[in-house]
């Protein structure tokens, strides 16, 4: 089985998230970044149903240079090899178009994504290539599992419950806890990254249609009203009364 | 040209989110000097269809065949992308549901739209530039979007619009999109829902919220408790799922759900930097714990400090004296 995986190179969960003087980009200054924790999940996954089945696991991403990182530790942690192609990820929609480029020429059976990026936090990218290469998409799974060589059973996730469908290979699936325990990178694995292929290639010529125009921070609380312990009832008038969320 | 709002179903009736959309929908219409017709599919009363006219909707396109009773996504873009078609539909609106940001991204492709989810408020619209703008960074952060593409397409942020109610009613007609076999070719095998009786955490209006300080499943029912009595949904922190003392569909945060409520009640939880990016949009949020130094009465508006088994009883009790 051909399996790729799409990470996304995000700042950490803990990170600060400060931008240029302009507003016009994030000052990655100080901020550590990660695979984004949801293609953590999709990466274990699919090193688990090789280890399984056998077959191979290229990690794929969308990025400028500094993106190596976190793709050689996702090498480490067991993926085969690796794709970057080199460009600056302008939205969800010009990502979709360089995966779904790098797919049709390599006809992956499973192309695994995390539920969500951290950072732009669009919940597109998957259904977007899934459309645009005419298969299947699975959003948010959470389950996944080989029926037999060609079929796969998932279970993902709808508001106030979940579905159980089957899909013929070639698809794609989202994934999101807890389809997978993510893994630490070993020792060996680290050694071994160092080797492993990462091929760069140039992007395709992509359409953007959202233009990221300035960002901005949430007001500052106005700091937090204490009641004793001992009068907790007089939350309860206070959100009614004062906040009017009761 | 006109602005069209794809509502979700649910027993019949119309999601509070749905609700929303159609709100941000007609005064996305009024904007533009157009109207605003819905589109819904799938099982929906018809006085539910009607209703609609209250946010503003005008008209209502309704497709009620069966099979559509189930969301199938294929099925559910060629109706939406035929409605589309038929409405000049410049401005297309859909809740940030999984299945609205599914279709959303379907029909972005389709049609050639520029699609924005995670939407908390209505667009600056200046000449020919449409501004949206988003949640991104987990709630650390806001970006303004410029949608650039003919189609824009708009998934809205739960709870992030007050829902009108000052319209009339409005008129259902029906739509079909020559569904084939082939539309149906991702039928889900099984639907299984939550068993509840209470809320939904993803719509509800409130939330309570346990951590790791409840100290074990069996105290739960101080969490539901309270719940009931202000008509919460229920959450919990990711160590909390982690050891199934609740299930997975209830972790709040980063690697969670996100949620957005008007009120939002943690007891025992420390706020990590992690739990609140699930939460951090929630307008008012309280904090029980009986750490004063605990990081989430930084981002409270309202902190009791003491254990959450003396406290919580005296929540409790509070509520269910409030009169409805
Ligand atoms: C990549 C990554 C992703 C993560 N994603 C998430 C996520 O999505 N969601 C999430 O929640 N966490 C997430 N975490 C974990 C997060 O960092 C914290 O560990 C977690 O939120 C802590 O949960 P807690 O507050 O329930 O437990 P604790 O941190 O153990 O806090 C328990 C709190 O209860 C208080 N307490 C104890 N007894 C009482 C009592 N009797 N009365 C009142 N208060 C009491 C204590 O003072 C303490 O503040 C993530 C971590 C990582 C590294
Ligand atoms: N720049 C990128 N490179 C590779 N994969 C990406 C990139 N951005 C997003 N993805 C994948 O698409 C998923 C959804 O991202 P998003 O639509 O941005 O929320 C992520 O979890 C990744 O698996």
């Amino acid at each position: 089985m051909k399996i790729l995986v799409c990470i996304s190179n995000v700042p950490d969960t803990t990170a600060k998230i400060n931008f240029t003087a302009d507003n016009k980009a994030l000052d990655k200054n100080g901020v550590q970044f990660v695979i984004n924790p949801w293609d953590e999940y999709a990466l274990t996954r699919a090193i688990e149903l090789k280890e399984a089945k056998g077959g191979t696991v290229t990690v794929l991403n969308v990025g400028e240079a500094d993106t190596e990182p976190n793709i050689r530790k996702a090498l480490a942690i067991g993926a085969d090899d690796a794709i970057r192609v080199n460009t600056f990820p302008k939205d969800s929609f010009f990502v979709a178009q360089q995966i779904a480029a790098v797919a049709k020429e390599n006809n992956y059976d499973v192309i695994l994504m995390g539920k969500e990026s951290i950072d732009y936090n669009g919940s597109q990218v998957h259904n977007m290539v899934g459309e645009l290469l005419g298969i299947p998409s699975v959003v948010p799974a959470f389950k996944l599992d080989m029926v037999d060589d060609q079929t796969a059973r998932l279970e993902r996730e709808i508001e106030g419950g979940k579905e159980i469908v089957e899909v013929k290979l070639p698809f794609i699936a989202s994934a999101q806890q807890p389809m997978s325990e993510p893994r630490i990178p070993n020792m060996r694995g680290i050694m071994t990254a160092r080797t492993k292929p990462l091929k760069v290639v140039e992007p395709v010529a992509a359409d953007v249609k959202a233009d990221y125009v300035t960002y901005s921070k949430p007001e500052k609380k106005s700091g937090v009203k204490m009641i004793a312990p001992e009068n907790a009832g007089e939350l309860i008038t206070l959100l009614r009364n004062e906040a009017k969320v009761l | 040209m006109s602005v069209l709002v794809f509502v979700e179903g649910l027993n019949g009736e119309i999601k509070k989110s749905s609700l929303e959309s159609a709100t941000y929908g007609s005064q996305v219409a009024q904007k533009l000097g157009t109207t605003a017709t819905a589109v819904a599919i799938g099982e929906v009363h018809e006085e539910a269809l009607t209703r609609l006219g209250e946010q503003g909707i005008s008209k209502v396109l309704y497709d009620g065949d069966s099979r559509l009773n189930q969301f199938v996504a294929d099925a559910y873009v060629k109706v939406i992308a035929k409605a589309v078609g038929q409405e000049s539909a410049k401005v297309l609106v859909f809740s940030n549901s999984n299945i609205g940001a599914a279709i959303g991204a379907k029909l972005a492709v389709r049609l050639n739209g520029s699609l924005a989810t995670n939407v908390t408020a209505l667009p600056k619209i200046d000449g020919g530039s449409f501004v949206v703008t988003r949640g991104v960074f987990s709630g650390k952060a806001f970006a303004d979007v410029a949608l650039t593409a003919d189609l824009k397409i708009i998934a809205i942020k739960k709870n992030s619009i007050d829902i009108s109610t000052s319209g009339g009613t409005a008129t259902v007609q029906s739509i079909s999109a020559d569904l084939t076999d082939a539309d149906f070719a991702e039928v889900p095998k099984e639907t299984v829902m939550q068993e509840t009786d209470g809320v939904l955490l993803p719509e509800a209006a409130i939330v309570v919220s346990g951590g790791r300080g409840m100290k074990g499943p069996e105290n739960w029912h101080l969490i539901e408790d309270l719940a009931s009595a202000l008509g919460a949904a229920t959450a919990c922190s990711k160590p909390v799922s982690d050891m199934d003392w609740r299930p997975h569909h209830e972790h709040v945060g980063q690697t969670g759900i996100t949620v957005s409520p008007n009120l939002y009640i943690a007891v025992g939880i420390s706020g990590a930097i992690q739990h609140l990016a699930g939460v951090n949009s929630s307008k008012v949020i309280v904090v029980i714990n009986k750490d004063p130094e605990a990081p989430f009465f930084k981002a409270a508006d309202y902190g009791i400090v003491g254990d959450a088994f003396e406290v919580v009883p005296k929540l409790i009790e509070a509520a269910r004296a409030l009169d409805k």
